[in-house]
């Protein structure tokens, strides 16, 4: 049976890497006696998949866990017990239950909502000015970046993958943008360029980024995008 | 939300933020407030100190009291110690993330000779004088203990009482003493006098030293009427009777012992004669099989761990292993959880239990064989014989192992040139155990593969050899290679592997390991020479090293290159360890004639370890 589990992580465990944060929470499953299932073999392994690592410093309102169980009574229950084995900063908001057949949430993710605030005294400028910036950068037919990997630099137009950004009433950037093992973009290059093209001070260190939320997309060439919550997938 | 010590931009600039977090599973929150607050400390990284178990009992029992606070500090790895000193953020503990200048007691374990210039650098950024002798009433009480407090001597500047045994035993007693002494408005010293009278604590500034024109030891005795003549290591009786944590902490980046760690039993009923440990943690006390069930599912229970490991010194010494491991294997099947079996012999029965707990394809088996001739072995008191382990060998090799492992030490007490040929000998006689099994038959891929490893000697008090000289740089190089050569000339030579240690480290440790008083000042020096995680190889420093003994004018050969007649007065001589110095000089007679000792079960010794009345020793 496959679940899927939305939490939260946010203070201080934000320096608590996306393995350590696996390793944790195979080993909060067995605390919580949750009968997650095993893969088969010598050396057996839980099986547990994350929609998508979280970078370190990052917080997060939307992270997404699937996982396989041999069994489960009540999912209210399974979340209060996994709960109750929750170090500060890490909260379980929810466990469904997914159709047999669903997809895992890694393979499925298509876009991201990210916050991003300030530092305190380390906006680059005031709110109206931010409002200006981030119209005048959506403005803009292409945005073209060199994208390092591991591998190679290319240059790619990053403009058609950021979906939705403005500034909201509390001052923050909200950024919806695309996600996933084929074009993923990072808040942090968002916020960089932003700063480079619309002649903003720099500096990585003033953002707060939370990721919010992530979604699939369930929609076709005919109908466009169309973005559900990784969330509403369970039944 | 919980407040950190260190803001955000360093956390983001450093490896591994995790390490000075806190905030793990099984940490323990208090209010601090009224309350003995102890910063325990392990000189290390963190990743080295979460993975020691002395630390894991000692926070336990500590917090298990509600008036004492008991919090963590680890050594800051060497990016956060440049930050910390350069933004002078004082050195603080991980749970409250406060300064440890402000505790009451600054708990230090010393567990290796080579984390003594870590011990000055916690001091130093701790904001706590490094010299006892100038702290004041509101520095915190400096307080070490672990296997290298058997001899503290070269530590004696740094450490205001110094724990001489068992940590179960008396920490309750120095607590009552620390707070009847606090409400009564008493002074540091006060509280150092009335320590003083506590059985197994050592307070070195109540000592004095006299030297002879040679540089030995001419007297050493208390200066004042509160501090006893003799030390006496204090152990528990029934280790069944004590706490064991039921809830050990589950840190989240992956440290060295990332397991349940199930302490059997204490102490070695075995006597080598080079081992410090199989001399002090006498007498042998095992566990009841009872508890050791019980603690073994409370803690895979509270922690989640997918492994779990015996802790002992020879865990096939265990009289229940056999019961104890159908147990584990029992529980641990049922919860996915790995066992992990160290420090067994390789016998039938082992090899049986290893195959149902690991992998045997990917395992390696390690024997300990310590010296390659039957003559070494002997003084050694290694019980161990070349049929044996030949025999352990070939058992291995039916079971379908075909990788050991051959841990081995050059430097020995009498060694001679064929002694140490006998290593490449024992190395070639395994490998060709394996290809006397015909060919089709053979596991893994039809090779086998034996790796030596070796390691220089290193003398230590309170065993037999405490009077032994340790080898020059020289001599153990030519030792090394001789023993390299010798490698190459073996008919299985390509079926062999050879490892040594280096002996820049292995002098220092001997240095220090029998070291006295008058190398504080050396610590001192090597420090500010720049000289810290010497364990590290990318951080060793020997130049750093040398210059502090040339700066000091200090002639280490003294201390690690000298034979010391058998009545002189050593460094340690005021600590009654449990084994008497009769016992040790019996057996360091024993070991020139190459005459072998009984183990504990075998007949008593008569080592002096009865007087604790526990353990082995009373056994019907």
């Amino acid at each position: 049976m496959k679940l899927r589990m939305r939490f939260g992580k946010e203070g201080i465990v934000k320096f608590i890497g996306h393995l350590d944060i696996m390793r944790y929470f195979q080993k909060a499953f067995r605390r919580a006696n949750v009968d997650i299932t095993y893969s088969q073999g010598y050396h057996p392994h839980p099986c547990l998949s994350f929609a998508s690592p979280l970078g370190v410093g990052l917080e997060s309102r939307g992270e997404y866990l699937d996982m396989e169980v041999n069994s489960y009574d009540d999912l209210e229950a399974m979340k209060e017990a996994v709960n109750a084995q929750m170090v500060e900063g890490i909260v379980v908001y929810s466990i469904k239950h997914l159709p047999d057949n669903a997809k895992n949430a890694m393979s499925i993710i298509a876009a991201a909502d990210y916050e991003v605030g300030f530092r305190e005294d380390m906006a680059p400028c005031d709110t109206k000015q931010l409002k200006a910036a981030v119209d005048s950068f959506m403005a803009r037919p292409e945005i073209r970046v060199i994208k390092k990997t591991k591998k190679s630099e290319r240059e790619i137009d990053i403009r058609p993958l950021i979906y939705e950004m403005f500034v909201m009433d509390n001052g923050k950037i909200f950024m919806q943008v695309a996600a996933g093992s084929a074009t993923n973009l990072k808040p942090e290059l968002v916020m960089q360029t932003l700063c480079r093209l619309e002649g903003l001070e720099e500096n990585d260190y003033a953002w707060l980024v939370t990721r919010c939320d992530m979604y699939a997309d369930k929609g076709n060439d005919q109908t466009g995008r169309q973005l559900v919550s990784l969330e509403e997938f369970a039944e | 939300m919980k407040k950190l010590a260190l803001s955000d931009d360093i956390l983001l600039k450093i490896e591994k933020p995790a390490r000075y977090l806190g905030n793990e599973v099984n940490h323990v929150v208090k209010d601090p407030k009224g309350k003995i607050r102890f910063a325990m400390c392990f000189p290390d990284v963190y990743e080295i100190g979460m993975s020691h178990l002395g630390i894991q009992i000692l926070y336990d029992l500590l917090n298990a009291r509600e008036d004492v606070y008991c919090e963590r500090v680890y050594s800051p790895w060497m990016d956060l110690d440049a930050v910390m000193r350069e933004k002078k953020i004082p050195l603080f503990a991980l749970e409250s993330q406060d300064p440890i200048k402000d505790f009451d007691f600054l708990g230090i374990t010393i567990q290796y000779e080579m984390c003594y210039t870590n011990i000055l650098q916690v001091l130093d950024l701790g904001g706590i004088p490094m010299l006892a002798s100038e702290r004041g009433e509101n520095d915190p009480i400096v307080i070490g203990g672990g296997p290298c407090a058997y001899n503290p001597e070269p530590l004696a500047d740094f450490f205001d009482i110094f724990y001489i045994g068992e940590g179960e035993t008396v920490y309750d007693q120095l607590m009552d003493v620390y707070k009847a002494n606090k409400a009564a408005g008493g002074s540091r010293e006060d509280f150092l006098e009335m320590a003083a009278t506590i059985p197994g604590l050592y307070v070195p500034a109540f000592y004095d030293v006299a030297y002879n024109e040679d540089g030995t030891i001419a007297s050493f005795g208390p200066n004042r009427a509160c501090a006893p003549a003799v030390i006496d290591k204090q152990v528990v009786t029934d280790l069944s009777s004590v706490r064991y944590p039921e809830k050990p902490l589950v840190p989240f980046i992956k440290v060295t012992q990332d397991r349940v760690v199930l302490e059997i039993q204490r102490g070695c009923i075995r006597g080598c004669r080079f081992c410090q440990a199989g001399m002090v943690y006498r007498p042998n006390r095992e566990r009841k099989l009872d508890y050791l069930k019980e603690h073994a599912d409370k803690m895979l229970n509270s922690t989640g761990h997918d492994e779990i490991s015996l802790s002992s010194l020879s865990s096939s010494d265990y009289s229940e292993l056999e019961e104890l491991t159908d147990y584990l294997i029992q529980t641990c099947e049922n919860r996915k959880v790995n066992i992990s079996l160290p420090s067994l012999r390789i016998d039938a029965f082992s090899l049986d239990v290893m195959s149902k707990v690991q992998d045997v394809r990917k395992s390696s088996l390690t024997f300990a064989p310590e010296a390659g001739s039957q003559r070494m072995r002997d003084v050694i008191n290694k019980g161990l014989t070349e049929e044996v382990i030949l025999k352990g060998a070939a058992d291995a090799f039916a079971g379908g192992w075909n990788r050991v492992k051959l841990y081995f030490m050059l430097g020995l007490p009498t060694e001679t040139e064929e002694d140490i040929a006998g290593i490449a000998d024992l190395a070639n006689k395994v490998a060709k155990t394996f290809y006397e099994i015909p060919k089709g038959q053979r596991p893994g891929n039809g090779r086998v593969d034996v790796v030596s490893s070796t390691s220089f000697f290193v003398p230590k008090p309170f065993t037999p050899f405490q009077w032994v000289r340790q080898c020059t740089d020289e001599e153990f190089v030519a030792k090394q290679k001789f023993l390299s050569a010798k490698m190459k000339e073996q008919i299985n030579h390509k079926s062999m592997r050879y490892n040594w240690h280096e002996f820049e480290l292995t002098k220092l440790e001997g240095i220090f390991a029998r070291g006295d008083r008058r190398l504080g000042k050396v610590l001192v020096a090597a420090y500010k020479n720049g000289c810290i995680f010497d364990s590290w190889s990318e951080f060793f420093n020997y130049d750093g090293w040398m210059k502090a003994f040339e700066e000091c004018h200090v002639d280490y050969a003294f201390y690690v290159h000298r034979e010391r007649p058998l009545d002189e007065l050593l460094p340690w001589d005021f600590i009654n360890a449990g084994v008497t110095k009769e016992f040790l000089k019996r057996e360091y007679k024993r070991a020139h004639e190459e005459v072998v000792t009984p183990n504990c079960r075998q007949g008593c010794s008569g080592c002096g370890c009865r007087v604790y009345e526990g353990g082995v020793c009373y056994e019907a």
